[in-house]
Formats: structure tokens, C-alpha cells, sequence
């Protein structure tokens, strides 16, 4: 039987519990009968259910632990329950249901006490997320102690010292910048219009009809490719009546969360043949015919993310031909103009076709890589629409959807690429970077076929050099990338994404050694 | 082929960025903006705070980088907004109870709150019921913004709770209690830390205690918007100690910054979400939050943009530029107090009716003045001043140049349309 003393002990112990599966948190909120000597206070647990006695619980309990104020204990057992001792007394929890304590008192208070803990606990039922695929990579990678490690999972241009670039042409805009000594204001909604323009150019050409003014367009600026994409999901959900979105298959991985969390319905068409690491045409043509009307299909402009197969021109025509016929809406995803083949104009062939052959065509702008501004959050997203008056009113929506988002885009990154574009020198040298870039890139594609063909590898590695952009789509199976990383510290994706800007002249011949062991 | 985007209409403009818009279309050289919430100086130009241009430049002579920020955004500046507006000896940090992402300002952190929210939030639920989404009551009136963020994010309508009193020009606090008390256990509560806008009007620190504790007894979940730290009062504890009462309190609570005014940072989107979690909380549950968090912001823009962070970053973390700042403060705040004294001696001196008391004891960017609308109208029509429509004016807006010119319309809008309730002004 609890004494009136040992009772209150007790309670003062044990502020609440709940059980989680086969787990039992508890929460020790605090202890009393303690003394400054010894603060803390001996918990005795078992894995049983029937009530025990006192004097036989120091003979059957299988754990003893001494807890204090705040600690949080995680007992694991098949059914565990717990038997708790305050001096002279004892009594059982288990969860939060079955409380055999001799005092109702007792368990109705303890009962309360636990759950009014388990209702301040707002979140104890939040599930953890799953971690991102290629932030785990870096994080394998930062903790690999081998001096010869390389890290293939970066979306970002590297030089070939293996740093991080910023563009001559990027800095000289910053310091005009900074001596113009700008406020930085408030954008409106939709962000800067002359960047917007600006960035319709560079996408289409000076030259095509819809230039200079690019009335008929609704473009907002956005937070990058991410926030275009999801910025002209969110429109197609909320105005459009057939808002599926189709993407290829593979894509890049947050394309999906990006339009699901924008309220569309996504689905896929086939895109890759693993068989030759290259397109599946045929593939692509039979799905995009089986689409029903005015549904949207996501392309990649230029350098397809993760694998880097890019239809020919030919094919860019013949698909432009059959979404007309088949009066699909095109969104073009294009993150990486300028940087494929080092020429922003070859780059943006597929949306400059599709503009002259009237789709009605969304277009989604990146400016991170070509620009290397990734971390200012550069881009930029348009409509095609048929009047002024339909491109006012897109365009109005679009800025009621940002405005509850984010209010008005950033205005660093914007100003640089204005002041880059609008500048004759400052243009030719910003695409003679961006050449040098591709060129490198371009370079180590060829360095790594060539190595891997000169050791001997009976595999074919055309892909390397025929596949564009950062991206390598390489054919290596998961257990081959684990290998990589277990035997050879280099870290890729385990889609055998391969991101060759992570490549350098000098770590190329050992990563063409690494690849050539795993793949013999 | 048929245009696709037809079915698609024209929306309204927003009240708030409309007023500017207009104000830019004007031709008259009279014209005085009162509309958006940006400083102005007191040649009524938009002011560049000495120090972060100096750390702007710093960054550029350091050669940094222009990469990518993680997802939850950039760790020395999390760490020290969390502390700005907690206060370094906060138990909540010692503790390891918050869990805090950069976003996009104010707005973009108030979004990403709300999503989360929508997510994981079921103040009801109880064993095999998944429970209803929870309401969100907010201030009336608030930023009007605030009543768009919340359906966006899918948790309906806000409810709006009663907040200012027109005959006093301050807090009906005896309504705002009821209207707390009868909310349904579990309920989100948006407060605005300091400086209300759009009305000016906060409550005291008594008022705090007995919001508390209503929250408390309601189980209610506080979210406190702040976006004027420092900017009110030019005291950065001063104006955070509403923030702090709650957090010392040990329950939970969700906080929202942003740096747009405080540190003139408006167009690089500098703020930060925390999720402050009640006592005691496991690691594990902040990772769980974090990494939920972290989910919600990647499909929206992956990262957030990175200069004004590194900006206030630095400002925040060295004692010698957080001094600089702090002086800064105290100018923009001290500019402004004396413009709101301006205003209410020349409208006593000119005659307009009414006390005009309020327009000094409401405090930070605006003032609500009590115009009604039909003589925010005729302000705008014959004098081209430029406010909302609600008759909130921007007092940053105001100088010693236009504070004469001002009073005099205000005076000549009453006398124009008289509201028929002196008592109101």
C-alpha cells in the first residue's frame, strides 16, 4: 500500500508518459525527496505486466537508472511497463492506460498530469522527414577523411581547382552596384520589369516577333527556377481546368513536390532508355499522344537534370508539331541557358521554336548557373498568352498568389543581371564565362570517356560526351555508386548522377581508376 | 489554337501597393506618399542604414560567395535573430527548444508557419481522430496581408478577434479578452510583438500578462509577428519583452521576423521562422520539426536568398556593428516620434477636430488616424496625399517639409466631410 508521503513522492516523479510502439518516452519533470547530496532519484523498470510487489521488485526489475528533473528516458521492450519506486512505495505504469496504483487519487492525478503533458506536446506527433538525397551526399563526403575524395553530388559549378566560381562579370556588376549605393527597396509583387524583360530576351532572341516589348507575355520575376515552377503551378491549380502535369521520366526530384504542393495532379511520360543511357523517343511520342488535351507537359529546355539526354533538333520538331496537334500546353524548364553549350542562343533552341510555332507556352527561368547566382535566387517565369488583356489579367494573379508567399522577390540578384545585360562589355564578357564554363565541363566529359576507354573498360561510355549540361546520367547500379563511396571515397547520387562540374583535371584519371574498379 | 489562359480574370489591385501605384502616377509636385510601409528620411528619400551598406561592401571586398544556402537558410544568421528577439539568456535556446528556418521576410516566414501548421497541426485530435484543422484568429484590423497568408496556406478563412477601439484609438482589450476567451482550445492566435499595424495601438505589459494567461488557460497557440523590433521604440529588448514574456513562460509559441525595416533590408527578404517548443522537448521532436520545416520550403523556392542574411548576420554578431545599429534605431525611431509630435501640435494649431492624442501615443511606422474614408478620398483627390483607405498613414512619410501641408489637409478633409463623431478624431 502507498503511504500518503510515498504518494506524493511519486506524482512529483512521474509528469507523464505515452506509449510510441514499443517505445516508452518519459519525461521526468521533476523529482522531490531528494536531497542537495543526492539529487537524484533511483527508478527502478521492468518488462512485465503484473503488479509486484515491493519487496520483489529489486529482485525481478532488469533496470535500474537514477533520473533527475528533465531527463528524458526511452525504454524499449516487448511490452515494457514500468514499475516506479519512490522510498516505501511502488506502483506500475504502463502508457497511459493501465495505471494500477492502490490510490485513485493518485491515478486520477497522475492520469491528468499526463495528459495535460501529452497536450502541451504539440508536435510530439510530427514525423520526421525524409532527409535530401543530395545533401546526404555532401554530408558523406564533408566527413570523408581520404585527401583524394571527390564530391559528384553538387548541383553547382566548380573551377577546376574544384571552388566555387563567381563570375568576373558578376563582380564588376556588384561594385557599379555598390557605388550607385542603392536602397534596397521593396520590388513590386511581380519584381523587376526590366529583368523580366530582359530575361524574355535572352530566352527568345532580340529577333523574334514577339521583341522588344514581349507584351503579350505575363512574366513575373521568381525565387529561381523553383519558385517559377511553382509560382505557374500554383496558377494552373487554381485557374486552369486540367492542372496535370506531366514530367519525364526521371526528372528532377523536386519538380514533383513542387507541383503536388502547388495543388496539381502529377503524372509522368517516359523520357530515358537506361538500355542506351540516352533518349527513349519513341517512348516519349507514344505517351505524349495517349495525353488528353490541354494537358501540361514539363520539358527541359537544354542539359535534362538528372540525366542529361536532350532531344535533337529534329526531335524538338517533331515534338513541337505533335503537342500542337494534340493541344498540350509546353512548360519549358530552363536552368541551364548558356551554361549546355556555352551558346545561350543553340541552348534555347526547343522554346524558341515552340514561341514561333504559337504554343501557348509557359516558360520557367533559372539564372543560378548561367550566372552563377545561386544563392540570390534569380529567376523568372512567363506565359504566352494572345492579347495584352489576357496577359494583364495572368499576370494579376499571378501577383495574388505571391503576394500571400512572399510578398515581392529579392532584388540583389536582378539588378546584377540587368546591369550585366544591359552593358555591351560587361554581356560579351559574361558569355565568354559562361562559355568557359561549358567548355570545361565539355572537357572533363571527354577526359573522363577517354580514361575510362584507355583502361581497358569493355563497357560503352558514349554517353559521357553525348549526354549535356552538370549532369552525367553514368548507368552505374546503386550497389556500383556504394562502392564508390566505400572503396573509392568518391560521392555521387545513388541514381548514378554524376554532376561533372564536380570534376577536375586533376582528381579526373582517379575517378576514371574509381569507376573503371566498380564497373570491370 | 484557342487562347488557354481566358478563363482566367483580372484580380483587384492590392489595397496597400495600389496606394503607391497611384501616388507614382500622380503629376502634381505636391503629391505626399503616406501608403507603403518603407523609412523615409526627412528629405523623404529611402535611407540606406550607414552600416549596412559598409558590411554590404565588406562582403563584396571578402570575395564571397554566391552559392547556395541550405535549405533552412544560413546559420549564423538563424542563431543571431533567434537571439535578438529571445534575448541571449533565454531558456528556450539553453535548452535547445527552438527550431528556426530563414524566410522570405516577414511574409514568407508567416506562409511557411501557416503551411506548417496546416500539416501537422490538430489541436483536437484526439486517439483515432484525425481532428480539424485549427482556426487562426487574428487582430481587427490587421495587415491585410495576414488574411491572405492564412487561406493560402489552407486553413481557411483567419477568424478576427477585436483589437482596436475607434472611439479610443487604442486597445479594446476588454473585447480582445472575450473574443480570446471563447476561442476553441488549441487555437492559433496571431499577436503583433510591437508596433501594431496598421493601427499603432499595443497593449501594455499588464495586458501582456493577462494575454498570457488566457492563452494558457485556452491552450491557445500565440504567434507573434514581429516586424518593428527596434524600429518601435528604438530599444531592441523593449520592444521584444511581449515576445519574451510569452517564451519564458515555457509553452509553445511560433515567432515570425523580419528585418525589411529594422535594418532597411526590404528587398533582400531577410526573416526568420521559430518554432519555440514547451518544456521540456526532446531533440528529437526539434529534428522532426526542423526537417518538416525543411519540407515545405524546398517545393517553394529550395533556399532562401542569401545577402541581406550575410548582412545581418554580421551586424547581429559583432558587438561593434550591432552597437552601430542599435544607434540607428534610435535615430529612424526618434525621426519618427518626432514627426507624430509635428502632426498633432499642427493639427491642435490649425484647428482640425479632435484631440489627436492618439497620433502620438500610437507607436512605430503608422498611425491609424480616423479619417474615414470619404476623406481619405478627398485627401487624395484635391491634395494628393496618398493612404490607405482605412485611414492608416505612414509617418515615415511624413517631414518637416510636408508635416504643414499634411495637418492642413487632414483639417480640410474633416471640414469637408464632416464624420459627424468629433469624438472619433
Amino acid at each position: 500500500m502507498l503511504s500518503a508521503r510515498a504518494a506524493c513522492l511519486f506524482h512529483a516523479v512521474f509528469g507523464g508518459c505515452w506509449r510510441t510502439g514499443v517505445q516508452l518516452e518519459l519525461y521526468v519533470l521533476s523529482v522531490s525527496g531528494v536531497s542537495e547530496k543526492n539529487p537524484r532519484h533511483d527508478l527502478y523498470f521492468a518488462t512485465q505486466h503484473e503488479p509486484v510487489a515491493h519487496e520483489q521488485v529489486s529482485r525481478r526489475s532488469r533496470q535500474c537508472v537514477r533520473v533527475t528533473a528533465g531527463e528524458l528516458l526511452l525504454i524499449s521492450g516487448e511490452e515494457p511497463s514500468l514499475i516506479a519506486m519512490a522510498p516505501g512505495a511502488m506502483t506500475r505504469i504502463a502508457g497511459m492506460r493501465a495505471l494500477t496504483a492502490p490510490s485513485s487519487t493518485l491515478a486520477r492525478s497522475l492520469q491528468r498530469s499526463c495528459a495535460a503533458r501529452r497536450e502541451m506536446s504539440r508536435w510530439s506527433k510530427v514525423p520526421l522527414g525524409p532527409e535530401d538525397a543530395i545533401l546526404g551526399v555532401t554530408v558523406a563526403y564533408n566527413h570523408d577523411p581520404n585527401p583524394k575524395k571527390i564530391n559528384l553530388g553538387v548541383g553547382a559549378y566548380r573551377d577546376d581547382e574544384g571552388k566555387p566560381f563567381v563570375l568576373e562579370s558578376v563582380r564588376m556588376a556588384e561594385r557599379i552596384l555598390l557605388e550607385a549605393e542603392n536602397a534596397m527597396e521593396y520590388l513590386p509583387v511581380a519584381g523587376d520589369k526590366t529583368f523580366v524583360k530582359n530575361a524574355l530576351k535572352l530566352a527568345f532572341g532580340s529577333e523574334c516577333s514577339a521583341a522588344p516589348g514581349f507584351e503579350n507575355f505575363a512574366g513575373m520575376q521568381t525565387l529561381s527556377g523553383t519558385g517559377a515552377c511553382r509560382m505557374g503551378g500554383e496558377l494552373l491549380a487554381r485557374f486552369y481546368d486540367a492542372p496535370d502535369v506531366y514530367l519525364p521520366t526521371p526528372s528532377w526530384a523536386n519538380h514533383t513536390p513542387i507541383f503536388k504542393d502547388a495543388g496539381c495532379t502529377v503524372k509522368g511520360y517516359t523520357y530515358y532508355d537506361a538500355s542506351t543511357c540516352g533518349l527513349d523517343f519513341k517512348g516519349m511520342v507514344a505517351d505524349i499522344e495517349k495525353m488528353p488535351p490541354s494537358s501540361v507537359v514539363l520539358l527541359h529546355a537544354c542539359a535534362h537534370n538528372p540525366t542529361g539526354v536532350d532531344p535533337s533538333k529534329a526531335q524538338w520538331d517533331q515534338l513541337s508539331a505533335l503537342m500542337r496537334e494534340k493541344h498540350l500546353v509546353p512548360f519549358f524548364d530552363m536552368a541551364y541557358q548558356g551554361f549546355t553549350s556555352g551558346d545561350a542562343d543553340v541552348d534555347a533552341y526547343a522554346p524558341r521554336k515552340f514561341l514561333k510555332d504559337g504554343h501557348h507556352m509557359i516558360l520557367a527561368q533559372s539564372f543560378s548557373k548561367n550566372f552563377g547566382l545561386y544563392g540570390h535566387r534569380v529567376g523568372c517565369l512567363s506565359f504566352a498568352c494572345d492579347s495584352v488583356a489576357e496577359a494583364q489579367a495572368v499576370e494579376s494573379q499571378l501577383k495574388i498568389l505571391a503576394r500571400p508567399m512572399y510578398s515581392n522577390p529579392p532584388i540583389h540578384g536582378v539588378r546584377v543581371v540587368n546591369e550585366i545585360l544591359q552593358e555591351k562589355t560587361l554581356e560579351s564578357k559574361w558569355r565568354l564565362e559562361m562559355q568557359g564554363m561549358a567548355e570545361r565541363i565539355t572537357g572533363m566529359r571527354m577526359k573522363l570517356r577517354s580514361g575510362l576507354e584507355a583502361r581497358g573498360s569493355a563497357k560503352i561510355w558514349d554517353h559521357i560526351t553525348s549526354q549535356n549540361g552538370m549532369f552525367c546520367y553514368s548507368g552505374l547500379t546503386p550497389e556500383q555508386v556504394g562502392r564508390l563511396s566505400t572503396e573509392w571515397s568518391v560521392y555521387l547520387t545513388k541514381n548514378g548522377r554524376i554532376s561533372m562540374a564536380g570534376v577536375t583535371s586533376r582528381s579526373v584519371e582517379y575517378l576514371a581508376d574509381a569507376i573503371h574498379a566498380v564497373t570491370k | 489554337m484557342a487562347a488557354l489562359w481566358k478563363a482566367v480574370p483580372e484580380a483587384p489591385a492590392d489595397p496597400i501597393l495600389g496606394v503607391a501605384a497611384a501616388f507614382r502616377a500622380d503629376p502634381s509636385p505636391n503629391k505626399v506618399n503616406l501608403g507603403v510601409g518603407a523609412y523615409r528620411t526627412e528629405h523623404g528619400k529611402p535611407y540606406v542604414l550607414p552600416v549596412v551598406a559598409r558590411v554590404h561592401r565588406e562582403l563584396l571586398d571578402d570575395g564571397v560567395d554566391h552559392e547556395y544556402l541550405p535549405m533552412e537558410g544560413y546559420a549564423p544568421f538563424i542563431s543571431a535573430a533567434e537571439r535578438v528577439i529571445l534575448g541571449d539568456a533565454a531558456a528556450a535556446l539553453r535548452e535547445g527548444r527552438v527550431a528556426s528556418v530563414q524566410a522570405l521576410s516577414g511574409t514568407g516566414s508567416l506562409r511557411v508557419a501557416f503551411e506548417f501548421l496546416k500539416r501537422f497541426y490538430r489541436p483536437r485530435a484526439g486517439a483515432g481522430d484525425a481532428g480539424s484543422l485549427p482556426k487562426v484568429y487574428v487582430p481587427s484590423p490587421t495587415w491585410s496581408n495576414h488574411r491572405q497568408i492564412v487561406p493560402d496556406a489552407g486553413l481557411g478563412d483567419a477568424v478576427l478577434y477585436r483589437y482596436f477601439n475607434a472611439k479610443t484609438h487604442g486597445v479594446d482589450f476588454s473585447g480582445m479578452c472575450a473574443d480570446l476567451r471563447a476561442a476553441p482550445p488549441g487555437s492559433v492566435v496571431l499577436f503583433h510583438g510591437c508596433a501594431h499595424n496598421p493601427t499603432g495601438a499595443d497593449p501594455t505589459m499588464e495586458q501582456w500578462v493577462q494575454l498570457l494567461d488566457i492563452c494558457k488557460s485556452g491552450s491557445l497557440l500565440p504567434l507573434f509577428d514581429n516586424a518593428y523590433q527596434g524600429f518601435a521604440s528604438g530599444d531592441l529588448n523593449r520592444d521584444a519583452a511581449s515576445v519574451r514574456l510569452f517564451a519564458d513562460a515555457g509553452i509553445d509559441l511560433i515567432i515570425t521576423q523580419s528585418f525589411a525595416k529594422n535594418m532597411g533590408l526590404y528587398g533582400e527578404r531577410v526573416g526568420c521562422l521559430s518554432v519555440v517548443m514547451s518544456s521540456p522537448c526532446s531533440p528529437e521532436i526539434r529534428t522532426r520539426v526542423l526537417s518538416q520545416l525543411k519540407l515545405v520550403v524546398r517545393p517553394m523556392y529550395s533556399s532562401p536568398p542569401a545577402l541581406g542574411a550575410k548582412i545581418a548576420a554580421r551586424i547581429l554578431g559583432e558587438p561593434g556593428l550591432f552597437a552601430e545599429w542599435n544607434t540607428e534605431l534610435q535615430k529612424m525611431s526618434s525621426r519618427i516620434y518626432a514627426m507624430r509630435v509635428a502632426l498633432r501640435d499642427r493639427l491642435i494649431a490649425n484647428g482640425a477636430p479632435g484631440s489627436w492624442q492618439h497620433v502620438v501615443d500610437q507607436i512605430g511606422m503608422f498611425s491609424f488616424t480616423g479619417l474615414t474614408p470619404q476623406q481619405v478620398a478627398y485627401m487624395v483627390e484635391k491634395h494628393h496625399i496618398y493612404l490607405t483607405s482605412n485611414g492608416r498613414i505612414s509617418i515615415a512619410g511624413l517631414n518637416p517639409s510636408n508635416i504643414n501641408y499634411v495637418a492642413d489637409a487632414m483639417k480640410d478633409a474633416i471640414e469637408a466631410h464632416p464624420s459627424g463623431d468629433a469624438s472619433k478624431l
